[in-house]
């Protein structure tokens, strides 16, 4: 009999990820750049960040206790604690450092080939399923700042019919994430689409819409899970619409039309919708936005319809100190609108918005995987890595 | 410096946080960790040499691992050892030589301006 093999320790190798007719090429060195990358991040988050919460309960919170006399009551007290607290200061500077570093790896790769890879996707401009507006104006919270620190942001145009900005996530977002979701990046909208069936088995939407879809990593299992809706993927941002409709095309999933517009004011009438979905969308938003989406959303819906916002946890009745390191991206990552988002009372929001209380529901999902490429992802994880980790709280409501 | 590494190596718009005390201990840590993933990289491609020398027959493992120098070849390491210290450590020989050097051994630009 033979001894079992051992269980697979640390990320899968990059070399698993998904292909596809955009998906830049990767060298052996660049291949194991975001290995090491997402070795890095999983070393962070599942060895180093919970040596931070020891120095926090052994020194910082002892040292908190004895000048106030009781222990810190919001998160803003315990970000000024743990800011001269060195096992902070050394897990904040190796998250950014890794997170630039990413951002270099990813671009690196990217740029050497883009040439090829804008031809690519003009050429798969020739196929239906791609709608641009060249007098769209883009909203200020996405010109404001580059989020998560990607250069450039999502509308960067470095030369016409640019797709470097999602070439580049694309291509990095296993790093980040540890591989964590999946062979296509599409570990989101799997669980999404699992959901689905399992909680409402008889739902067959018709019209789908996918708002802030990116390259639609989401977007594109949804479309798989129901191969007779038409799907609708917004987004402002003409290059990740550019390649996620080539991206799709390459991929073979026909049913998916990539609009470019605004999220806060859809052109499609009014409950034309049986199913809308926001994936890690509304925390780049902002205060005004997040209001008149969730408007959009009620408007659009269909009776019957279902509409699912999948984010990070909210901090009503969080401890203070997980708040405090799941806002870290907020400060440290650029993420303007993450603290406020995470902070609003999404009910009272959608009750504002015209959804009747008693059919808003909270839930929570995790990543679905391929479990023989990426086993460590499927088994449940144990480490949390705040703000970034596969398993998602879903914010919805019926019509 | 080309423009594609610079680019590559492009700011995100908005504002850098730091987080040591010292600035400037947190820069060279930055490049420390920048470092840490480039042999990181090298690593890991000597492993791929590796398994397929091994793979084709050409180099096992074991030869690798049990791979004795000659003398000639043990200088020759020892020099490229000797050669990445002395690289890597300047900066503290520099500091020690500078304690050598006698208060006012090196001129100032004041004094050379008429020699």
């Amino acid at each position: 009999m033979h001894a079992a093999a051992p269980a697979p320790q640390g990320p899968p190798p990059y070399q698993v990820v998904g292909k596809h007719a955009v998906m830049p090429e990767t060298r052996h060195d660049e291949a194991a750049r975001f290995n090491y990358l997402a070795n890095m991040n999983q070393f962070l988050s599942a060895e180093f960040l919970p040596r931070v919460k020891r120095a926090y309960d052994k020194r910082a919170l002892p040292r908190f206790h004895s000048e106030h006399g009781r222990p810190p009551e919001h998160r803003r007290e315990v970000r000024e604690l743990m800011s001269e607290e060195p096992a902070y200061q050394a897990w904040s500077a190796m998250r950014r450092a890794t997170m630039e570093q990413r951002q270099q790896a990813g671009r690196s790769v990217v740029l050497r080939q883009l040439d090829r890879l804008n031809a690519t996707a003009k050429a798969a401009a020739a196929e239906p399923g791609l709608q641009l507006d060249p007098n769209f104006l883009p909203p200020r919270y996405l010109t404001g700042v580059d989020h998560h620190c990607m250069p450039g942001g999502y509308l960067c145009e470095l030369a016409p019919d640019d797709v470097s900005a999602p070439a580049n996530y694309d291509v990095g977002i296993f790093a980040t994430t540890g591989g964590a979701l999946g062979r296509y990046s599409d570990g989101g909208g799997m669980a999404v689409a699992e959901w689905l069936k399992r909680e409402h088995p008889e739902f067959k939407p018709r019209r789908i819409l996918d708002l802030g879809c990116g390259l639609g990593h989401n977007t594109l299992p949804l479309a798989q899970a129901f191969p007779h809706a038409e799907v609708i993927a917004l987004d402002a941002a003409a290059p990740m619409l550019r390649y996620g409709h080539a991206r799709a095309v390459s991929l073979g999933v026909t049913n998916v039309r990539f609009v470019q517009g605004n999220a806060e004011a859809v052109k499609e009438p009014d409950a034309s919708f049986d199913l809308i979905v926001t994936c890690m969308f509304l925390h780049e938003t902002s205060y005004t936005a997040i209001k008149r989406v969730f408007g959009e959303t009620r408007r659009l819906l269909a009776p019957g319809g279902i509409s699912l916002h999948i984010e990070q946890p909210q901090y009503q009745n969080m401890d203070v100190y997980e708040q405090f390191i799941r806002d870290w991206d907020a400060y440290n990552n650029n993420e303007p609108f993450w603290t406020t988002m995470h902070e609003m009372d999404l009910t009272e929001l959608a009750t504002e918005a015209g959804f009747d209380r008693a059919k808003v529901f909270e839930t929570g999902v995790r990543a679905v995987v391929d479990a023989a490429l990426f086993p460590q992802a499927a088994a449940a994880q144990k480490q949390e890595d705040y703000g970034r980790s596969a398993a998602w709280y879903v914010f919805g409501a019926r019509a | 410096m080309n423009d594609t590494i610079a680019l590559a190596n492009a700011k995100a718009k908005g504002k850098r946080p730091w987080f040591f005390d010292d600035r400037e201990a947190e820069r060279v840590f930055n490049v420390a960790l920048a470092l840490m993933q480039e042999l990181s990289v090298a690593r890991e491609r000597i492993d791929t040499l590796e398994r397929l020398l091994e793979n084709k027959g050409l180099v096992s493992r074991t030869e690798i691992e049990s791979f004795t120098p000659n003398s000639a070849e043990a200088s020759a390491r020892s020099q490229m050892h000797k050669e990445l210290i002395g690289r890597c450590l300047r900066v503290l020989q520099q500091e020690l030589e500078a304690l050598e050097e006698a208060p006012g051994t090196a001129a100032t630009p004041e004094e050379l301006r008429h020699t």
